[in-house]
């Protein structure tokens, strides 16, 4: 377990961030300490040269997986580099108008001061709120995972197993109020994650088994879990032979934030978890143990904390939040459970955490940029043919260049005050 | 750890004398799911048939089936399982605890397959067969993760590998008409992902099990953009032609090995040669050494002039091209084209299989045979109908993957620098 090179990678981390950055030393290069806002904008410009560099490259693969626009590069050139420009711009246009509305809508329907019609022009910003919703829990539990060391790559099947209580307590139970209801089955969604994640948490702590595989591992089991659960006489909708659950009960949905939007107050729970880990990690002895064992396991050990329970609480607390990312999908989007019900948003969940640098407050950006992208992924193929699958890549990418924030400054050439220490917080299999 | 077991009297390790129970407990429940659970229902005079002779071949010497009474042979197991159990729980196995862990799961699994075939003919050689035809690429994979592994580095990217290397291979190999161009460019792209590993972990000292992950996410994306963008408008395109089988003239023809090991196609007599070359290459060769020294300890390693990074470079590298041709195998070696996710992690089960191989190619290729072993066992049970619900056998591979990492890590040792960037002083 000594691992003088372990740096964590959120202590250590190279920019300063703004909030809570307050006691980094200044970078000595400069010659006097930067303002608050200055270190502020400091700390967004690599995610956001990140998120620029992914969306150019995204464009250059939709420019190289049009086959016609080889055929016609010999040819016509110039037409060829035009219309292959086109359909970039239209692919963005309609992913950005998709998350965000577009401007036309907005002003049609503040013209016509028809309360529905201004309620549908908001319709795209409800909708990047809803897929930003569970994103916002999948990333606290890739955050909170990181924070104590571990790298929770299971929050998509803590997702499902989440998924799975919710939706049981959501049908199964019946004649409640919704402010009974809905907590119970929110409830449930999280004890079903922290079940997922006791698993690695338990098996990492007495045997040592890398979390990176169980955890995927577990993934695909949770996934052919909920198979199998959906074809269960009981849980299945009644006379449909698709794996499809029966359909929640009303009282147990999150209630929309405004009527005829999809946008709901699971979102604001989202916010409230945030705040509930932000607290957790930076204001309770818990949180201090687990960054201290994340940080420097052997001198956490030494000063007599339990490495053991550390890891299996963080794994569960992880879990559980995973899990309340499932919640926020059956009990606020599709109100039923699927096989699909996740498509990645686990994955995403790594992205935003590494984008956030596993602070808990910048989460709530990340979330938002990837909720964003994930409401325009649908518009955009449907206008465009653009498949979804180009936001995986996106998203891949913005990973990559968050993650080894000196490729971005070498693309872009922006002087470092200081490099400092590795950032490392993997280990090899067997410590 | 275990040696204190065999020592009653001298220091007694608490840790070991717990799992000694704790495996104690495991066979006698094994000796009772196969004495009360798998005999209900089953009539005294059933028998179970395993056919050890291929369907439909004419050559070979002719073996008969092997009919096993089914009742007797399940009391039989549960016999021998309870008996290991005793013996366990009472004074331990010591130092042969995993020999004899093998045993009783194998012994269990052979009831579990008599129990499955009651009334019916189970081709067990087809089991065998297909034991490792999928224990093919996870081999690959594993051999791609201990050639980065004994450099230093830790390769999470075997899955987008494999998945990116299948792709292109049949995109490549239909695109051209000749799969051999196929596989040569699958292995290209594995090293083309294989430097971007290395460029990220190297060169940026990126969290390694990020940047893998990176790359894995980066896979899955890309070739399911390309697959939904280009090949459903052109399906020529994911029509590859697959590489045919190649049997060996006389050791095809043994009983069992034969069709086992000498009859399947290029890929599997490439993995053997692969296996061989690293094999010699990691343990009697310079090359090795040094590869070695990298990965426990580099800086020792740069003191006698080993260029550390370069090497480190190189058996990424490497890794890349092994698990792109591994992957190649998906497409031109099995099912002939391309589908969305077709790897299903394997490249992870690979991973977990150069761990159970102790980071040793023939190790690696062994794990991989217990690992295709489930894999297969699960596909021809659920042929069979049996009373246990599909998606449950489906968990096997990865609950098996599971099992093993859990069991092993820590009494296998990992490259020493596993995993650590390297920085010149």
């Amino acid at each position: 377990m000594t691992d003088e090179q372990h740096v964590d990678p959120v202590i250590e981390a190279d920019l300063p961030t703004g909030a809570g950055s307050a006691g980094e030393p200044p970078p000595p290069a400069a010659a006097a300490p930067p303002s608050r806002l200055a270190t502020a904008v400091r700390g967004l410009l690599v995610p956001v040269l990140a998120v620029l560099s992914a969306l150019v490259i995204g464009a250059i693969i939709i420019v190289l997986s049009d086959l016609t626009f080889f055929e016609r590069l010999s040819a016509d050139p110039g037409g060829a580099l035009g219309d292959a420009l086109g359909s970039v711009w239209s692919a963005y246009g309609a992913l950005i108008s998709g998350a965000l509305g577009s401007p036309g809508a907005y002003v049609e329907a503040f013209a016509s001061g028809d309360s529905d019609q201004i309620i549908s022009a908001f319709n795209p910003i409800s909708e990047t709120l809803l897929a930003a919703t569970p994103l916002i829990f999948t990333g606290l539990a890739v955050a909170l995972g990181f924070q104590c060391g571990l790298f929770n790559i299971g929050a998509e099947g803590q997702l499902y197993v989440g998924a799975v209580a919710a939706t049981f307590v959501g049908f199964a139970v019946t004649g409640l109020p919704w402010f009974i209801h809905l907590p119970l089955a929110v409830a449930a969604g999280f004890a079903g994650g922290a079940i997922w994640g006791f698993v690695p948490g338990i098996l990492k702590a007495k045997t040592g088994a890398h979390e990176v595989i169980v955890t995927i591992m577990l993934n695909y089991t949770a996934y052919r879990f909920v198979e199998f659960i959906l074809k269960l006489p009981g849980y299945q909708r009644e006379g449909r032979s698709d794996p499809i659950s029966k359909v929640t009960e009303a009282s147990s949905w999150y209630p929309p934030l405004i009527e005829g939007l999809r946008a709901n107050w699971g979102f604001f729970l989202g916010l409230a978890a945030v705040f509930a880990v932000s607290w957790l990690l930076f204001r309770s002895t818990k949180g201090f143990e687990f960054r201290a064992v994340g940080f420097n396991p052997s001198a956490a050990r030494y000063a007599g904390m339990s490495i053991a329970g550390s890891t299996i609480l963080a794994m569960m607390i992880s879990g559980g939040l995973a899990g309340l990312a499932g919640t926020g999908i059956v009990l606020g989007i599709t109100r039923s459970l699927t096989s699909g019900v996740s498509a990645g948003l686990g994955f995403d969940g790594i992205a935003i955490a590494l984008m956030a640098r596993a602070r808990p407050r910048g989460i709530i950006f990340a979330a938002l940029l990837f909720g964003a992208l994930r409401a325009g992924a649908t518009p955009m193929q449907s206008a465009t043919g653009i498949p979804i699958d180009l936001v995986v890549v996106v998203q891949a990418l913005v990973i990559m260049f968050v993650a080894a924030p000196a490729l971005v400054r070498g693309i872009y050439r922006i002087r470092v005050p200081e490099a400092t220490g590795t950032e490392v917080f993997s280990k090899g299999w067997g410590s | 750890m275990t040696a204190a077991v065999a020592a009653p009297g001298a220091i007694v390790d608490r840790g070991a004398v717990r799992r000694q129970r704790i495996i104690g407990i495991f066979y006698l429940l094994l000796a009772a799911i196969a004495a009360f659970v798998l005999t209900s229902g089953i009539a005294p005079e059933a028998t179970s048939t395993f056919a050890l002779k291929p369907a439909g071949s004419k050559t070979g010497l002719d073996i008969p089936n092997l009919v096993v009474p089914s009742v007797v042979t399940l009391y039989a197991v549960a016999a021998l399982c309870g008996f290991l159990g005793a013996i366990q729980l009472v004074r331990g196995f010591g130092t042969r605890w995993a020999v004899v862990l093998g045993i009783a799961v194998a012994v269990f699994v052979f009831g579990f397959l008599t129990w499955a075939a009651v009334g019916k003919s189970m081709s067990l050689i087809g089991i065998l067969q297909l034991t490792v035809v999928k224990a093919l690429p996870i081999t690959f994979g594993a051999l791609s993760g201990l050639l980065c592994e004994r450099a230093g580095v830790v390769n999470i990217a075997i899955e987008g590998m494999l998945l990116t290397g299948a792709f292109t291979g049949a995109v490549v190999g239909s695109a051209t008409g000749n799969n051999i161009v196929g596989l040569v460019a699958a292995g290209f792209v594995g090293a083309a992902l294989g430097t971007l590993l290395a460029v990220l972990a190297i060169r940026y000292r990126m969290d390694q099990i990020i940047a893998g992950t990176v790359i894995n996410i980066f896979a899955a994306g890309i070739t399911g953009f390309v697959s939904t963008r280009v090949l459903q408008l052109h399906r020529e395109l994911n029509e590859p032609q697959r590489f045919p089988q190649i049997p060996i003239p006389v050791l095809s023809e043994i009983p069992i090995i034969g069709p086992m090991f000498f009859s399947g196609n290029i890929f599997l007599y490439a993995l053997f040669v692969l296996i061989g070359l690293i094999h010699y290459g990691l343990f009697y060769t310079r090359w090795g050494l040094r590869v070695r020294a990298v990965g426990e300890h580099p800086r020792a390693a740069d003191t006698v002039g080993i260029n550390v990074l370069g090497t480190r470079y190189r058996n990424v590298i490497l890794g890349g091209i092994v698990a792109g041709v591994g992957g190649a195998y998906f497409t031109l070696g099995s099912t002939g084209s391309f589908v969305q996710d077709m790897t299903a992690g394997r490249g992870f089960i690979g991973l977990a299989a150069m761990i159970f191989g102790a980071w040793t190619p023939v190790g690696a290729f062994l794990a991989s045979l217990v690992f295709g072993f489930a894999d297969a066992v699960q596909a021809r049970l659920s042929i069979l109908n049996i009373a246990l619900p599909s998606e449950f056998l489906l968990m096997v591979p990865y609950l098996v993957t599971i099992v093993v990492v859990a069991g092993l890590v820590g009494r296998v040792r990992a490259p020493a620098a596993d995993g650590r960037p390297y920085e010149k002083e």
